[in-house]
């Protein structure tokens, strides 16, 4: 707003001409915007210092009752080790087999465009249906199982997505399975920015290609290993629909997360202000990566 | 005359014609009646009465019956309701899955209430599930008028009555009535160990569970991926230990979660996991009651006589019944019921709906086939196999205990964390830990205050 620097005529300087306009034409999504996300996320934050934990609505204030109450949850923690895995585990595979399915899309190989294709598929299919074609693939007695026992592994037939405590990898398996084509697809325009002049000189230098990855490949892709990171991270927040598809919250919370708990909490229990309180505490955790993601991102501009 | 929005072409089309014809016979000042002539003339009527527009528009019902008896005997049911309301479109809103019986369509039907678009008519279970989730948060309508007009209290027996009122005033119709604490077993595979008749005690049990396991057999099938059969289990081992006193005493305070015969029942429980299939927790109860009739299935199943709707829809009958052990001369009850949503969209379709369910066509139409007895006592006793004759001796003779699992005893927060405690108990083999989940539950429920 201080880049105007005179203001002429009548109006100031930063309401004439185009900025009005802009501003005319914005006002209606901007109030919406504050209205339906904002203002809905500030009512969340309400209801979950309140008691309204049944059917009967109740705007006694409480403090921080439903805030304790989740911190204490054993639920809770299990969400957090869940959210610990799952974000380990998606995150990994689609960074690591993202770069090397860009990495080898880009030696110009013959119909890249094809298995670009492929590859990026996953992608266009919803969450539940990734749920719903991994479930059956992962059931014990039928799917992979049936591929390990046919040849000859009959003693490995993991119970996937409902083995307690560490069902959450399996999840992670079906969750790449549909993300790592977009992260593929991230890496393979980082890498189609990268001017041939440099890899050429990296080269002349001396340097083997797993130098030239090395020391200038992988330091170039840094901002989309960060756009990467914070997509895939955002997604390991809100997980729902794939264990509602999978296994809901699984064998004692091996596959429950804090979307799916809140939702069972609100809808199910009828704990609404709890249900509120975990929706906030998403919110929080959210913030962690956004914000380190909309700094960047100015900086970037400003530079 | 203005057709009804959601009217049909064709609907509208007869209705124009016959307005026409009307008009041409200056006969338009004599109110058509309700049922006198075609559908075209009640329809033509709708300006003229109230009743004609009844049976227009759409009924919408909410229920998670969507597997094999379940379907059939709902479209059995929905086929009386259309002999009677043939022009009215029924929108069959079903859902299956969910932690808790019908949980995904519990936390829909939750989301369409709260935002004030109730479906028509939805399925509930009779007692506290639909009382505490949806009369005392005011959102549902009582139905003594409709219960005076039907004649339905003298034709349901009190003690189910008392189970479906809330403040004096019935809240809903059952359409049903199902027996939670039933163990299904083969004979063919208990004679091979040596037991002619099935077990009537838990140490009885124990004796032939092992002797089965000693055989390779897989003594009780469970299918525990959506965290309800453990919990279906346990309501009868509680009912088995404490007995139907103490049993209900659980629900008005009287009797502590902390009472060391719970702690009896969770040990006996968490002793029948040893010897049931491997895969318990990855395979749904559907898929256990489907591999009854083979060789690699379970010799025993604890589970409500719906299981033997699904194994007459298969076909098989090698099997038998008796109460859980322990349970002899005890009734663990549960009903599904429909009930009336304040704004229904139809109300008067829902009403219609609500009159089919209670009556004698309606339960005689359902029952049969989805296996289980109907709630009015004046049914045709011989549309009804030896299963179902039996289970209608004794619900006349036995004590009647509400079952939790399915709704009829507790609210649902309470129904959800129970079903936690009972499956942290299927994972982690953990009474102590089992227990004190449950007893911090009872506490949030707060029973007998």
């Amino acid at each position: 707003m201080a880049a105007s620097p005179h203001a002429r005529g009548g109006r100031p300087g930063w309401l004439r001409g185009d900025r009005l306009i802009a501003l005319l034409v914005l006002s209606p999504s901007i109030f919406l915007v504050g209205l339906f996300i904002y203002g809905f996320i500030g009512w969340t934050f309400y209801i979950s210092t309140v008691d309204w934990n049944s059917v009967v609505e109740n705007y006694d204030f409480v403090g921080l009752k439903n805030w304790t109450r989740l911190v204490n949850d054993a639920r809770f923690h299990s969400d957090l080790r869940n959210h610990l895995i799952y974000a380990a585990g998606f995150m990994s595979q689609c960074l690591i087999l993202g770069f090397i399915l860009a990495t080898l899309l880009d030696q110009k190989i013959k119909s890249e465009a094809v298995f670009r294709t492929i590859f990026i598929f996953p992608f266009a299919v919803s969450g539940i249906v990734t749920g719903v074609a991994w479930r059956w693939l992962m059931h014990p007695s039928s799917g992979l199982n049936l591929i390990f026992a046919s040849i000859g592994l009959e003693n490995f037939q993991p119970a996937w997505f409902a083995t307690p405590r560490h069902g959450m990898w399996a999840v992670t398996i079906a969750a790449a399975w549909q993300f790592t084509g977009y992260v593929m697809a991230l890496y393979l325009a980082g890498l189609r920015g990268i001017p041939a002049e440099l890899r050429e000189a990296a080269a002349i230098d001396g340097a083997g290609s797993i130098a030239i990855y090395r020391y200038v490949i992988i330091p170039l892709l840094m901002p989309v290993t960060f756009i990467a990171i914070v997509l895939t991270g955002m997604n390991s927040i809100r997980v729902f629909d794939l264990v509602t598809a999978m296994g809901g919250s699984g064998p004692a919370f091996a596959t429950d997360t804090l979307a799916y708990n809140m939702y069972q909490t609100t809808f199910g229990s009828y704990r609404f202000s709890l249900g509120a309180a975990i929706a906030s505490f998403m919110i929080l955790l959210s913030m962690f990566l956004v914000i380190p993601y909309l700094r960047s991102m100015r900086q970037e501009i400003e530079r | 005359m203005q057709p009804h929005s959601l009217m049909k072409r064709r609907q509208f089309l007869q209705a124009m014609g016959a307005g026409i014809a009307a008009s041409a016979l200056a006969a338009c000042a004599v109110p058509v009646e309700q049922g006198a002539g075609t559908s075209a003339g009640t329809t033509a009527g709708s300006d003229a009465g109230e009743g004609a527009a009844t049976d227009a528009g759409s009924l919408e019902i909410f229920s998670w019956w969507t597997t094999g008896g379940e379907v059939e005997a709902l479209n059995a049911l929905y086929a009386v309701y259309s002999a009677e309301h043939p022009d009215v479109e029924i929108i069959n809103a079903a859902l299956a899955g969910g932690a808790g019986q019908g949980g995904n369509m519990k936390a829909l039907l939750e989301t369409r209430m709260l935002g004030g678009e109730p479906p028509d008519s939805f399925q509930v279970h009779l007692g506290r599930e639909l009382i505490d989730s949806h009369v005392i948060g005011d959102r549902m309508d009582p139905l003594d008028e409709l219960y005076a007009e039907e004649g339905f209290g003298d034709v349901f027996p009190q003690d189910l009555i008392d189970i479906a009122s809330y403040d004096g005033h019935p809240w809903s119709v059952p359409v049903n009535i199902h027996r939670s604490n039933i163990l299904w077993y083969r004979p063919d595979k208990l004679e091979a160990v040596g037991f002619d008749a099935p077990p009537a005690t838990w140490d009885e049990y124990f004796d032939l569970a092992d002797r089965l396991a000693a055989e390779g057999m897989v003594a009780l099938g469970m299918g525990d991926v959506n965290q309800t059969q453990s919990g279906h289990n346990f309501e009868s081992i509680l009912l088995a230990v404490l007995g139907p006193e103490a049993y209900r005493g659980l629900f008005d305070g009287s009797v502590g979660w902390d009472d060391a015969r719970v702690t009896e029942a969770l040990e006996i429980l968490s002793r029948t996991y040893d010897n049931a299939n491997p895969d318990r927790l990855s395979v749904v109860n559907g898929d256990v009651v489907s591999a009854f009739p083979t060789d690699e299935g379970a010799a025993m199943i604890i589970s409500g006589d719906w299981a033997h709707g699904q194994l007459k829809a298969i076909g098989y009958d090698g099997y038998h019944w008796a109460p859980v052990p322990g349970t002899e001369g005890m009734f663990m009850v549960l009903s599904d019921s429909f009930g009336l949503p304040q704004g229904a969209p139809n109300r008067e379709n829902a009403l219609n709906f609500l009159r089919a369910c209670g009556s004698k066509e309606g339960q005689d139409a359902f029952n049969p086939i989805k296996g289980s007895i109907p709630a009015r006592t004046d049914a045709d006793q011989s549309l009804y196999d030896e299963y179902q004759l039996e289970a209608i001796a004794d619900f006349g003779s036995n004590t009647l205990v509400p079952s939790i699992q399915h709704g009829a005893a507790t609210k649902q927060s309470f129904l959800l964390d129970y079903d936690f405690a009972t499956n942290d108990l299927a994972v982690n083999r953990d009474v102590a830990q089992a227990q004190a989940m449950l007893v911090t539950a009872a506490e949030d429920a707060a029973f007998g205050q």
